[in-house]
């Protein structure tokens, strides 16, 4: 295909299906999906677009090394008790209690569906699943997501792998199902679905980061960089209303090397230091919990001894034994394998010499924080027919890998409720052709057309998001008239994507990503405007209004009208379903 | 962080309708050029996931740090057993250290 140069929509074949249950993206979320739909009714139609291959897509690609969340009952643990703690992990919110505790009482569950198909899970001495945190769980997971490909597959779900979607498939108000194209055999695909499941992670790639100045690795990022977040996008195009896009998640990560520090500091006790040697959160954070203390301030802790003279930072690995340090690196191997190979470039004993951290790029990923499509507790959006889960569902976060399977069962039960009430109405031919107009046009412009390739434009994104909306290199400070200028340059790249060019699929795939990411980016910084306060500090700084305005306890919503484009920012109501301090976990 | 293929292994996957690194790599990286060697298409865009090394049939592929944030000569070498794993790991010193363990099924 990408030898052959197409100058004629007609030359490209459309494929057309019909299911009743549509999953676009195949990752964690997407699997347990598919398997939820194929066990509550094995002759239903689930098929899963998905723009990878299902045994290595999405974040989960290199492996796990831990459950973030499980509760161990015998230890007292309650649903209520996870979603006080996620509350106050957030700095007490504003989060869906609703959402998170409808979550977690089916959780287990779901970790134990992830042991029986073949994860092992470290146990204790009495035969409990080994706690390394609260409520972490340690796991052998470098198969993670090949088991997880293997269960939606002998389930019985259709898997159209290298088929990337690109907008939503709307009759009137509703969904009924999705576009896309086929990244292998460049053909044009329209999926027809009763129901459809929106389960294609978040957003990285929205801001530059540290690594990319000086270094060929585009790519350095902890959050998977092939999640552009394109199931935003063709929600935010398509009307529907979008949560908490402000609340970004950005984490401390070892430096240079954007890898795991959770595992080192929380697994293993290495405290973050400073260049000075002192212990930065009992030193400075105390007041708010210490090593205790909420993500974002964890975040933004070792970025501030940079700004304040006392860098370098560092995860004090010298608390470690050989045979810890092995032990830990084993752990490593399961989640970010060049990660090991990084440290052993750099030469180093780390049982001698401490590593290195520093703050990542800010990613939208509504597992991990709110952000993400508004949705019922059906899990279904604001626009009928169409379910979101995983890092595509916002409200409630902390859901990691066993909140995240999790909502993909969830989603599938209130999809499974909603689709026995319809049925499905015929094809509408010109929303279908415009569809492939759009897709194709990136590639009927062809490799010498005098326009802009995408790797161009999204090195300029991510560039000015960083510069304007709080990156990294700015640690994450931003003001009004910085996010002002923001908007204006994201409207000149939207305005100028029609001269974005494609020579193979591989770059038409490119092209449609970064106009994924102008959506998102978009839409993010008129939550960012509209947050005129500094809640999470690190993740939202407002240099203009640095302190919490307790009139915005409450969610920042936006939906951008299809037909003019207009974003319209708005807020709902917290509703605080659990008692107690908000801030005490 | 570019996969570095050694092209007197590779054999692109002779038999397969596309080989394997291409079919698995998430990013859409990996291809076959018209010598019939797989290489990959934009180095820079390579999350180092290391699918494609763990499931090279041949052993020619290798994940490589870039020089900008590693020193030279560190190796990562993953072998897939059945419901096992052993990664041998080269420092730039030379050490050489080995991780062996269970990726499927129960730990007793």
């Amino acid at each position: 295909m990408s030898a052959k140069i197409i100058k004629n929509l007609d030359e490209i074949p459309t494929e057309i299906i019909e299911t009743d249950l549509l999953i676009i993206g195949g990752g964690n979320a997407g699997c347990f999906a598919a398997y939820e739909a194929k066990t509550q009714n094995p002759s239903l139609r689930v098929t899963i677009m998905e723009k990878a291959h299902i045994s290595r897509s999405g974040a989960l690609a290199a492996g796990m090394d831990a459950i973030n969340t499980y509760l161990r009952e015998d230890k007292g643990e309650t649903p209520e008790k996870l979603v006080k703690w996620s509350r106050a992990q957030m700095g007490g919110g504003p989060i869906r209690e609703d959402l998170a505790l409808s979550n977690a009482e089916i959780l287990n569950e779901t970790v134990d569906l992830l042991e029986e198909w073949g994860l092992p899970i470290v146990r204790d001495e009495g035969g409990q699943y080994k706690l390394r945190g609260r409520y972490d769980i340690s796991i052998q997971g470098e198969q993670l997501k090949p088991i997880m490909a293997e269960k939606a597959m002998e389930a019985g779900a259709q898997v159209l792998n290298r088929v990337a979607a690109t907008n939503l498939l709307i009759e009137g108000e509703r969904c009924i199902g999705a576009m896309g194209f086929g990244v292998r055999d460049g053909k044009f695909y329209v999926i027809r679905a009763k129901a459809t499941i929106v389960s294609t992670g978040g957003a990285c790639g929205i801001y530059k980061s540290p690594v990319t100045d000086y270094s060929g690795s585009h790519h350095q990022t902890w959050m998977c960089p092939f999640n552009v977040g394109t199931g935003y996008a063709m929600g935010i195009r398509a009307g529907a209303e979008m949560t908490s896009l402000e609340q970004r998640w950005v984490a401390v990560r070892t430096k240079d090397f954007c890898g795991p520090v959770d595992t080192i500091a929380v697994g293993y006790g290495c405290l973050m230091i400073n260049g000075k040697g002192e212990r930065i959160m009992e030193e400075r954070y105390a007041h708010v919990g210490g090593e205790k203390a909420p993500r974002f301030f964890r975040l933004n802790a070792p970025m501030n001894e940079w700004l304040e003279g006392r860098g370098p930072t560092y995860v004090d690995t010298r608390v470690l034994d050989p045979e810890e340090a092995k032990d830990l690196r084993t752990d490593l191997l399961n989640e970010r394998p060049t990660f090991v190979l990084f440290l052993a470039s750099l030469g180093i004993d780390i049982t001698k010499e401490p590593v290195e951290i520093y703050g990542s790029d800010p990613y939208i990923v509504g597992g991990h924080t709110g952000s993400g499509y508004w949705v019922g507790i059906d899990r279904m959006t604001t626009v009928p027919g169409l379910f979101a889960a995983g890092e595509a569902a916002g409200g409630s976060p902390n859901k990691f890998v066993g909140g995240c399977g999790s909502e993909g069962r969830l989603a599938t039960r209130g999809a499974l409720g909603y689709l026995k009430k319809v049925s499905l109405p015929p094809a509408d031919s010109a929303q279908v052709e415009q569809e492939k107009k759009r897709v194709f046009a990136p590639f009927l412009r062809g490799p010498e057309f005098d326009g802009i390739n995408p790797v161009e434009m999204e090195e300029r994104l991510q560039r000015l998001m960083d510069e304007y909306a709080g990156g990294v290199h700015q640690f994450y400070r931003m003001n009004e008239e910085r996010l002002v200028q923001a908007l204006k340059h994201i409207r000149k790249l939207q305005d100028q994507a029609e001269l974005l060019y494609a020579g193979e699929l591989h770059d038409l795939m490119s092209a449609h990503e970064v106009i994924d990411r102008l959506n998102v980016a978009e839409v993010l910084v008129h939550h960012l405007l509209f947050r005129k306060e500094t809640r999470w500090p690190g993740w939202q700084t407002r240099m203009d209004y640095p302190e919490v305005d307790p009139k915005l306890d409450c969610f920042v919503e936006s939906v951008r009208d299809p037909k003019t484009g207009e974003v319209k920012v708005f807020t709902r109501p917290y509703e605080q379903l659990i008692p107690g301090d908000r801030t005490k976990g | 962080m570019p996969p570095k293929v050694d092209r007197e292994k590779c054999d692109g996957c002779k038999v397969e309708k596309e080989p394997l690194c291409e079919q698995v790599c998430p990013g859409d990286l990996m291809t076959l050029g018209e010598d019939k060697k797989a290489y990959c298409r934009m180095a820079r865009d390579c999350w180092d996931c290391m699918s494609c090394v763990k499931i090279c049939p041949k052993g020619a592929m290798e994940t490589r740090i870039p020089y900008q944030i590693g020193y030279h000569g560190a190796k990562l070498i993953p072998l897939m057993g059945t419901n096992t794993i052993t990664w041998t790991l080269i420092d730039i010193n030379g050490k050489v250290e080995r991780f062996h363990y269970i990726n499927r099924g129960s730990l007793d």
